[in-house]
């Protein structure tokens, strides 16, 4: 009954929410209701970790009854149509964005929007040749508002690249312009692929806006093959499918978590949460696909545009940075500096990647059976503790040394991380630099690469963007709505993480801490 | 092969101004202007003080190979770089010769105070040179540096032979260097070399200045573009004019 009590006191909180838009009001309501269930069976010793705080299942919810994200293969989409959204396949341009749009609208996610717009370049090609220059930029500049104001939410992400293209250098240039914080923006490069003036291209918009992020093309093809995409925070995961859910372990609570020597973490401790993980991880996929049955009448499933066995799951972790100076207390040399440190931040990291690997995990056929590493990017909930494997905020040593540490760390996650590398504002009239060090970053082994430019009116959170007069909206006037609801997350974030000395905007996202106030 | 040490007033490993793309930065102390308008006036003295430092030319390019795979190239600053040639011809010579550094371009920031025996020295190993031209007349530049333009416009006409001319930069001193019609000979002036070098035109800031040029003012947006008009109209390609204020 306590329980009871509590449900409808928050509910009636979040009725009477002055900050909420309506659809987040929804979005919230729907997430109170479904908590209202009792979650996914683990054992206690599962729950207590859970509890501690340790482990961490990503507020996405006691019954999952959508994956976390979907990649729909929005090619088969384009060139078959839609039975169940009655439309057939496009002809022209706008045909086209009028048939991924109602796609979009119509795809689940965590967030309530989708979280992956497609690889745009490749998927709108063969109807830009039919429009001149003039042409395509005006459809093009509708299409992109309205990605912006039909899906505030800054997890949305388009994709582009590896090849040069009129659309894939159009799109740069109008989300330079348009200065939105929808889409999020990923340009695949592959340095025998991908010519330097592109990339160029792409470095000008991140010089005004702070995207698009980078990933690494060849190694994502190694790791997932040509059919991937880059969804939300920089996850990367296979196209026709995605991943079912999240969870992430907390490498600093784990380590205050060990007893006995620093040296067998890794063997003892490590482990055991790991498993604990796994175990949140199964439960919540079987529930997914078993008694949800999402894989059983979605449309996008009917439709083959997603499909079970392209599916895998993501096991994420955070605080790589605390655990390491956990871990080495009393002792000199903190990770990103010293050599030792950043050693053991490394032998840790691997240590994940093994233990994933070696765990079978149910449906997740796309990759051989297990769940992808992945270094999560943070909550806003986050307080005192960094984000995936990066180095802190504020702490991290100059560029090239920051990338030579964290490199190594980037092949054990295919499914993503992200490392922001800021750049002085003078980018803007040498944007060739940014084109440089990324070219450095792709050759040390970098997976991803993420930027933000100092003083930019875009600042980076834990993947998304917000704006900077957003987030002073925000605090001027916080019982009023913002459009996105990753503004609001942006602005808890930018507090908790003091991302000043980094940071946030109407958009909202699942990076949300969800669990019911304790 | 290593005898003479380089002088360094600093190094930069990641700079956005110091020609194109992300460059190493080599900061040579000592310098022959004392120009009103310097940004790095304790780089002037020609002499070691507690901030400066000997660094032999092979240390720099093992420091260089560590940042190769994230620069455009080096950029050899000052100071003026020129006073001390003989090392810098002797690093471009070292980077050249390096499989780790030899794909990096090499150029050189000065204030053009060097004879043509200088210029045919470095040729060999630079990829260009980078120019700065305070005042076109005589009695302003000296004003401003202390110095005669003379050999500042000999370098420019040598290194446009040489066809090393990489750019010209045009420092804007509001009311001391910006007169419309001196300007506009500056620019018939450059339209009559052979190539065609980027002309940056710079916005005087206080940051980093003596006390001395805090009197002067500081160059606007509005300034800036005042001058770019007149290169353009005395027919300048807008498209070689690179302009910033900050």
């Amino acid at each position: 009954m306590d329980r009871v009590d509590q449900a409808r006191a928050d509910i009636g909180e979040l009725i009477g929410d002055p900050a909420l838009t309506y659809r987040q009001r929804v979005q919230a309501l729907a997430m109170a209701a479904e908590n209202l269930l009792e979650p996914p069976l683990v054992s206690s010793a599962c729950m207590a970790a859970i509890d501690a705080g340790i482990v961490c299942d990503m507020g996405e919810g006691h019954a999952p009854y959508r994956p976390r994200y979907t990649l729909p293969d929005y090619q088969a989409l384009v060139a078959n149509g839609s039975e169940f959204l009655e439309l057939p396949a496009p002809s022209t341009f706008d045909d086209a964005t009028t048939l991924l749009l109602a796609a979009y609208a119509n795809v689940p996610s965590i967030t309530g929007y989708p979280v992956w717009f497609g690889d745009l370049d490749a998927v709108l090609a063969p109807f830009a040749d039919e429009l001149d220059d003039d042409d395509l930029r005006a459809a093009l500049r509708r299409f992109w508002i309205l990605l912006d104001r039909l899906f505030p939410d800054a997890f949305a992400h388009a994709n582009l690249g590896p090849a040069d293209s009129r659309l894939a250098r159009e799109v740069l240039a109008i989300h330079r312009d348009a200065r939105q914080v929808v889409p999020n923006l990923t340009l695949k490069v592959d340095p025998e692929a991908t010519p330097d003036a592109l990339v160029l291209e792409a470095m000008r918009t991140v010089a005004a806006v702070g995207q698009p992020h980078v990933v690494n093309h060849p190694m994502m093809v190694a790791d997932l093959g040509e059919r991937y995409g880059v969804v939300s925070c920089y996850n990367s995961l296979p196209v026709g499918g995605g991943s079912h859910t999240l969870v992430r372990l907390n490498l600093h609570a784990a380590a205050q978590a060990h007893t006995g020597p620093a040296t067998t973490f890794v063997t003892t401790t490590l482990p055991v949460y790991a498993e604990l993980a796994a175990e949140l991880i199964e439960s919540r996929v079987r529930f997914l696909v078993e008694a949800a049955g999402f894989f059983d009448h979605s449309w996008l499933v009917a439709e083959g545009l997603l499909s079970l066995d392209r599916f895998t799951a993501m096991f994420g972790v955070f605080g790589l940075a605390e655990c390491v100076a956990h871990l080495r207390a009393g002792l000199d040399g903190r990770y990103g500096h010293d050599a030792a440190a950043n050693e053991l931040a490394h032998e840790i990291v691997a240590a994940v990647a093994a233990l994933v690997a070696e765990r079978p995990m149910a449906y997740c056929e796309a990759t051989a059976g297990r769940a992808l590493p992945h270094s999560q990017a943070g909550l806003d909930s986050d307080e005192g503790v960094t984000a995936g494997a990066r180095i802190p905020v504020g702490e991290e040593p100059d560029v090239y040394q920051h990338l030579r540490v964290v490199a190594p760390n980037h092949r054990h996650f295919a499914s993503g991380v992200s490392d922001i590398v800021r750049l002085d504002d003078t980018l803007a009239d040498n944007p060739q630099a940014a084109v440089d060090i990324t070219a450095g970053a792709l050759a040390m082994g970098m997976r991803d690469v993420t930027f933000e430019v100092d003083g930019g009116e875009f600042v980076r959170v834990t993947g998304y963007l917000v704006r900077r007069a957003d987030l002073a909206h925000l605090a001027a006037s916080p019982d009023h709505g913002v459009r996105h609801s990753s503004t609001v997350l942006g602005a808890a974030s930018f507090t908790n993480a003091a991302l000043d000395t980094r940071t946030v905007q109407r958009v909202r996202s699942h990076e949300r801490d969800a669990r019911p106030r304790r | 092969m290593n005898a003479m040490p380089a002088l360094v007033a600093d190094i930069v490993r990641s700079s956005f101004v110091d020609g194109p793309g992300n460059r190493y930065v080599v900061f040579f102390q000592g310098c022959t202007f004392n120009c009103l308008a310097c940004h790095n006036p304790h780089t002037i003295g020609v002499h070691p003080t507690a901030d400066t430092r000997q660094m032999s030319v092979s240390e720099i390019v093992a420091d260089v190979a560590e940042s190769a795979p994230f620069i455009s190239g080096v950029t050899v600053s000052g100071g003026e770089a020129t006073c001390q040639s003989t090392v810098v011809a002797e690093l471009f010579a070292q980077l050249a010769g390096d499989p780790r550094t030899a794909h990096l371009t090499r150029l050189v920031d000065s204030n053009g105070d060097a004879d043509r025996v200088v210029w045919e020295s470095l040729a060999p190993g630079m990829h260009g040179a980078m120019i700065d031209l305070k005042a076109f007349d005589d009695d302003v530049h000296q004003l401003l540096t202390g110095r005669s333009n003379q050999r500042v416009l000999q370098s420019l006409r040598c290194l446009d032979e040489l066809d090393r001319l990489a750019e010209i930069r045009l420092l804007v001193v509001p009311g001391l260097n910006d007169d419309a019609e001196m300007l506009a000979r500056t620019a018939r002036w450059i339209g009559e070399l052979a190539s065609t070098p980027r002309i940056r035109v710079i916005a005087f800031r206080h940051a980093g200045t003596r006390p001395i040029a805090r009197r002067l003012r500081e160059a606007t947006s509005a300034d800036i573009e005042a001058v770019v008009t007149v290169l353009v109209a005395q027919g300048i390609d807008r498209a070689r004019i690179a302009a910033s204020v900050s």
